[in-house]
């Protein structure tokens, strides 16, 4: 910033004019704020794809036999919404939308580490996109193994698999070049005083999460190119008949695939633990419980890939091993929950949407948490697994716990990167159909599990007929909620009323901010003297 | 080391490091993935492996060997030669590395075609009557050294544009991070050869 700019209020990050003008002031720019919206819009329009072809399925479930869809289009159906939800939003979701806009202000920093190394990730996460979704329309028909490209069948399928492997392939570079700035971030842009442990929690988050950005995604990355070059070449790596072992694919594809639950959903739980004190206008408990669970998540993690493969003829050892591991992994996220339940405890609890988003969050991840012990008790798993007990756990986890928190994230940070604030009622009255809708749609999917009905079949007999019904139900009422919470949002950000610089009285730096926050965030780098959660 | 650090707005080169070898690891474990379905296949089929490596001309793998030895001496020479201010020594030195590096590519090539001309390549009629462990073999061999020579190809463009910018004068002896970075690069492109070689020519 010159001189003659001081006298006059900084233009805000959303005003400034740079050297470019339009559109290109954004898809050009450098900068952390503009870019992590960037990320916010293409991740709005691949989300809305996504979640129509997620309900075009529920409605050809409505009933048995062909409903509105044959079988060859349910399953591009399912592999589109798994390649799309998975890649394109839920993995780089909250580091690459709220950890690019808020993890520099956050530390008290002007910008992350390389910021155009940062604008690049963006490039490379477009890039991939197009090549992923490409598969729709070009070739020999759209893509039907899944999002989990299982061998041998990725690469004897005849429809278009090419270009899918290889755009997952490309957002793994995206993924993790966000994850590598964001570590040197941390490590070298702390404002002075901010000690590793006075940092806010949902930077801490995002350090676990960029490391196993950085150490899991070239695994899945060299695996998926093995695909590729068994399509394209014939190389023999996991195809039977020329000696190869598909199983490997499958822990190969796992050991990247698992830690990637930890990328999604480690940054959802740094977002909670930002949240909740501020609402609770009470220090978080156990601050210290935390972060070493966040880490211990990141770590531990990387060794329970095993759990999604207990019925592929692994020895004893292995399954047992994998189990107990897969319980172990369970306690650091109970230590998270416990954490903030006592947080809230004698609170005086501030009842406001964002609040009401991690309220919601607690009890659907709590189902997810709970379901998925169930998936990883070895008997258990036996009878459930590939049935649509699986799939509604990892949807309340997925979608209930990231996309709650991603939610609750932009309605706790909106007014700080739009400057408006949004209808609290409208945004409450979404969120309450959202939350009934989401209960009634994937309740039903544990019991129709348990008794039998497989995943990713878009006929069934009669006797599921009803619980299909409920569920097909709720995610009509749940998308209604959605298209609610979307539309008041989006109207707000152009017609909202002014908001202030802290709104919800915050603790944290990005609250010491102008709302929106001018291009460099801070006119003078802040020194930090206390905890970041200081109430009373 | 000690004024290298200090930091004005733009430039942090402890930072530019620290990315630099965080990348490294992402390339590691990027070759992990490859490493471990070699060792599994050779647990598996330890006969045929040998057989097979038999088939590979040591002597070729031993000249490219010393070749990317030699070139990553070059490179470490070029970073102490422009802390001494000596930037013709620098370009020379560098030009060195790239010349090896080209040199490592051709021998690859002959290497290559060699093999192809001989039907041993994968989808080929004559590696599917030879047995599986073989075949697997080759089909790690073309994707294991394909994989490294393209990191040889990003790495030798890596290192002729920072020549560029010692030409320039943009990168010299008090802000060199730039040059550091090329020749970890390389460095980690020569680590990976270090493993690859005994492990497909030398283990008859």
């Amino acid at each position: 910033m010159t001189e003659t700019m001081k006298q006059a209020p900084t233009p805000s990050f959303l005003e400034y004019q740079g050297r470019f003008k339009g559109i290109f002031a954004w898809i050009f720019s450098t900068d952390h704020k503009r870019i992590g919206l960037l990320y916010l819009y293409s991740m709005l329009v691949f989300f809305s794809i996504a979640a129509t072809l997620g309900l075009m399925m529920k409605l050809e479930l409505i009933a048995p036999g062909r409903t509105i869809m044959g079988a060859q289009t349910y399953n591009s159906f399912f592999t589109l919404h798994g390649i799309t939800m998975i890649f394109l939003i839920v993995v780089p979701g909250l580091p690459a939308v709220f950890g690019n806009f808020f993890l520099p202000i956050m530390i008290g920093a002007k910008d992350v580490a390389f910021p155009k190394l940062n604008l690049f990730s963006w490039w490379i996460y477009i890039a991939g996109a197009f090549i992923a979704l490409s598969s729709q329309f070009l070739g020999d028909g759209a893509p039907d193994t899944g999002w989990t490209f299982y061998a041998p069948y990725s690469f004897k399928t005849g429809t278009n698999m090419l270009p899918a492997v290889t755009g997952a392939f490309v957002l793994g570079f995206s993924s993790i070049v966000t994850g590598l700035n964001f570590i040197v971030t941390i490590h070298r842009l702390r404002a002075p005083g901010m000690k590793w442990m006075k940092m806010p929690l949902f930077p801490w988050a995002l350090y676990g999460t960029a490391w196993i950005q950085v150490l899991a995604t070239p695994i899945v990355g060299i695996t998926l190119l093995m695909v590729v070059l068994e399509r394209t070449l014939q190389i023999g790596f996991f195809d039977p008949a020329l000696g190869g072992d598909p199983i490997l694919y499958q822990h190969l594809f796992w050991i990247y695939s698992h830690p990637a639950v930890y990328i999604m959903i480690l940054p959802a739980m740094g977002v909670i633990s930002e949240i909740i004190p501020t609402f609770a206008r009470k220090t978080i408990f156990g601050y210290t419980a935390i972060v070493v669970s966040t880490l211990a998540i990141a770590f531990v993690g990387y060794f329970v890939w095993g759990h999604h493969m207990f019925t592929s003829g692994m020895s004893g050892v292995a399954l047992y091993t994998f189990s107990i591991l897969t319980f172990l992994v369970a306690i650091p996220s109970a230590i998270k929950i416990f954490n903030w339940v006592a947080t809230l405890h004698k609170a005086s609890i501030d009842l406001q949407t964002p609040f009401l988003w991690a309220f919601c969050f607690l009890f659907v991840f709590m189902i997810g948490g709970l379901s998925g012990m169930v998936l990883g008790a070895l008997s258990a798993n036996v009878h459930l697994h590939d049935t649509a007990f699986v799939v509604a756990h990892f949807h309340y986890i997925v979608f209930g716990g990231t996309g709650f928190a991603f939610f609750g994230a932009l309605h706790y940070w909106f007014p700080k990167m739009f400057g408006r604030m949004y209808d609290k009622s409208w945004a409450n009255i979404g969120l309450a159909i959202f939350f009934t809708g989401f209960n009634t749609l994937y309740l039903p999917m544990f019991y129709l599990g348990i008794t039998g009905m497989p995943r990713r079949y878009y006929d069934y007999v009669e006797r599921f007929h009803g619980p299909n019904i409920v569920s097909s139900m709720g995610a009509m009422l749940m998308i209604t909620g959605l298209i609610i919470v979307i539309t008041n949002l989006v109207r707000s950000a152009r017609y909202g009323a002014k908001a202030e610089k802290d709104p919800w009285k915050g603790k944290t730096l990005e609250w010491t901010v102008d709302s929106p926050p001018s291009l460099e965030n801070f006119e003078e780098i802040p020194i930090v003297t206390q905890d970041p959660y200081k109430y009373d | 080391m000690t004024d290298h650090t200090q930091i004005d707005e733009h430039r942090d080169d402890e930072g530019a490091k620290t990315g630099m070898w965080i990348f490294i690891f992402t390339e590691l474990l990027l070759f992990g993935g490859l490493f471990i379905v070699y060792s599994v296949y050779r647990y598996l089929n330890p006969m045929a492996f040998h057989m097979a490596a038999e088939e590979l001309d040591i002597f070729i793998g031993t000249a490219n060997t010393v070749i990317l030895l030699v070139s990553s001496m070059t490179i470490a020479m070029a970073i102490t030669s422009i802390q001494l201010k000596r930037k013709r020594l620098t370009l020379i030195l560098m030009g060195i590395t790239v010349l090896l590096a080209l040199l490592f590519l051709v021998n690859k090539y002959f290497e290559w075609t060699g093999k192809i001309s001989h039907g041993i390549f994968p989808g080929s009629e004559i590696l599917h009557q030879s047995s599986q462990g073989e075949i697997l073999f080759f089909g790690l061999y073309y994707a294991m050294t394909g994989l490294h020579a393209l990191h040889i190809i990003v790495g030798v463009t890596f290192i002729g544009y920072v020549m560029w910018l010692v030409k320039t004068d943009d990168v010299k002896y008090d802000d060199y991070v730039i040059l550091e970075n090329s020749a970890l690069y390389w460095h980690l492109v020569d680590l990976i050869w270090i493993f690859l070689f005994p492990l497909f020519y030398l283990i008859t």
